[in-house]
């Protein structure tokens, strides 16, 4: 990752906690001043997609073409996008214990966001259960790019088709309602590109640490 | 070259009468097992509790039933697979084979469940839709992670563990449906679900036929 970028990253971040903590926000009805979750909670998710949609990416190209490094790009994405969605789903429960009286609500979003992890989950399960390295790689990335497909009706149809609680959905006002005026964008937009870099940052590293340790693999079999 | 596919699944499955006789015995006491905890309080069986019985116990008969497409194969064979057929005709001939059997055995299933249970049903046409739908759309994402789950070690604990994340979205639209049916709303309610089911169907199968040749390769 360039430098840059790690720069651009850090610079958005401060300014998300210091403007999400201290500017000043709607005033709303039960929500109340955890609207500042928006901050925090939202682009975790927003983070989760980007980093599922390239690991699926490089799932695709490792299917096109093999190669060791797709492969670890592929699994240190999802892996690293599995964090924040993990990330995600904690924030939330904190946030829906004060709005919502309990930490597990069982509402739709939350369901189809535990799920979506699971099969992540299920992702490494498989990894774990494959010897030769190579059909490691082949098959999951098979499943990476299956369970992407699945996971698209779960977390972007059907929530929208029950009823929920969740704010922007269920005719609960959503994000863009809360903002009359505009002023939460200011935070939230560089919220969600500095998350997202944060997210690319993590996982450039782990893919450099995979690929030395490969190298020292290799040399010292030499 | 796809009928014959057909055929000899066919044929296997008749000279192994012991693998579909299995799975529906299997079917038949679990259905029977809900029926002996219930035996003294049938009237507590609410709606719900029977919906909820009887798409676990059809979840599980079909991951069972189609497990075997893949993981039951010997292993040679598969090579003689590769060198007369396209990979993507197999996948194919697998998916409209499977979903034959799931339709079969989920029919059977809600047979027995309204013999030995009872019947909460009120809109049998929607119901029995919905029942095909869902079937349709368990056989065309197993049938995938069956071939998957064959290449690993532990394949069966594997099959499970990679299967439900994924019929698990099917399985959410279905349940709604059945409660729908249940209380007999109007088919209207359900068209948007039953409409979400077959584009998950579509998508799903989409996705096997483009992605089975890579698996089928190693």
């Amino acid at each position: 990752m360039k430098t840059w970028l790690k720069g651009v990253s850090i610079v958005l971040l401060g300014y998300t906690i210091v403007g999400g903590l201290l500017m000043d926000v709607p005033r709303l009805n039960i929500v109340n001043e955890t609207v500042r979750a928006l901050y925090f909670h939202v682009p975790m998710w927003f983070g989760m997609v980007a980093l599922f949609l390239v690991s699926t990416i490089y799932s695709i190209q490792y299917l096109r073409k093999p190669s060791f490094e797709k492969d670890t790009r592929a699994v240190e994405y999802a892996n690293t996008g599995l964090l924040l969605g993990l990330l995600g789903i904690f924030t939330g429960m904190i946030w829906a214990n004060y709005t919502w009286g309990s930490p597990w609500h069982g509402d739709p979003k939350q369901n189809g966001a535990a799920i979506s992890l699971l099969v992540y989950l299920a992702y490494f399960v498989l990894r774990g259960s494959v010897e030769n390295e190579d059909q490691r790689a082949r098959l999951s990335a098979v499943y990476n790019i299956f369970a992407f497909a699945a996971m698209i009706p779960l977390i972007f149809i059907i929530p929208r088709m029950t009823s929920s609680m969740h704010p922007g959905s269920g005719g609960n006002p959503g994000f863009n309602m809360y903002d009359l005026d505009s002023k939460m964008r200011m935070v939230f937009y560089p919220a969600v590109i500095g998350w997202i870099l944060l997210g690319v940052w993590i996982a450039t590293l782990r893919i450099r640490i995979r690929i030395i340790n490969e190298k020292l693999l290799n040399l010292e079999n030499e | 070259m796809f009928k014959t596919l057909l055929i000899k699944e066919l044929t296997l499955e008749l000279r192994r009468k012991s693998v579909i006789s299995g799975l529906l015995l299997y079917l038949f006491s679990t259905a029977f097992i809900c029926y002996l905890t219930f035996s003294l309080r049938q009237n507590q069986i609410t709606p719900l509790v029977w919906s909820a019985l009887f798409w676990i116990t059809i979840l599980f008969t079909v991951i069972n039933t189609v497990a075997k497409s893949f993981i039951g194969e010997k292993k040679g064979r598969d090579i003689y697979y590769y060198s007369i057929a396209a990979p993507e005709l197999i996948i194919i001939s697998k998916i409209i084979y499977n979903s034959f059997l799931t339709l079969l055995l989920s029919f059977t299933g809600f047979v027995l469940f309204i013999l030995l249970l009872k019947n909460p049903i009120a809109d049998f046409t929607l119901f029995a839709l919905t029942l095909a739908l869902g079937a349709i759309g368990f056989a065309s994402s197993l049938t995938l992670l069956s071939g998957i789950a064959a290449k690993a070690n532990n394949s069966h604990i594997l099959m499970a563990v990679l299967s439900f994340p994924i019929v698990i979205s099917v399985l959410m639209i279905t349940v709604k449906v059945t409660k729908n049916c249940i209380d007999g709303l109007d088919r209207s309610v359900s068209t948007n679900d039953l409409l979400t089911l077959l584009a998950i169907n579509c998508l799903v199968t989409a996705a096997s036929y483009l992605l089975f040749p890579y698996i089928w390769r190693s």
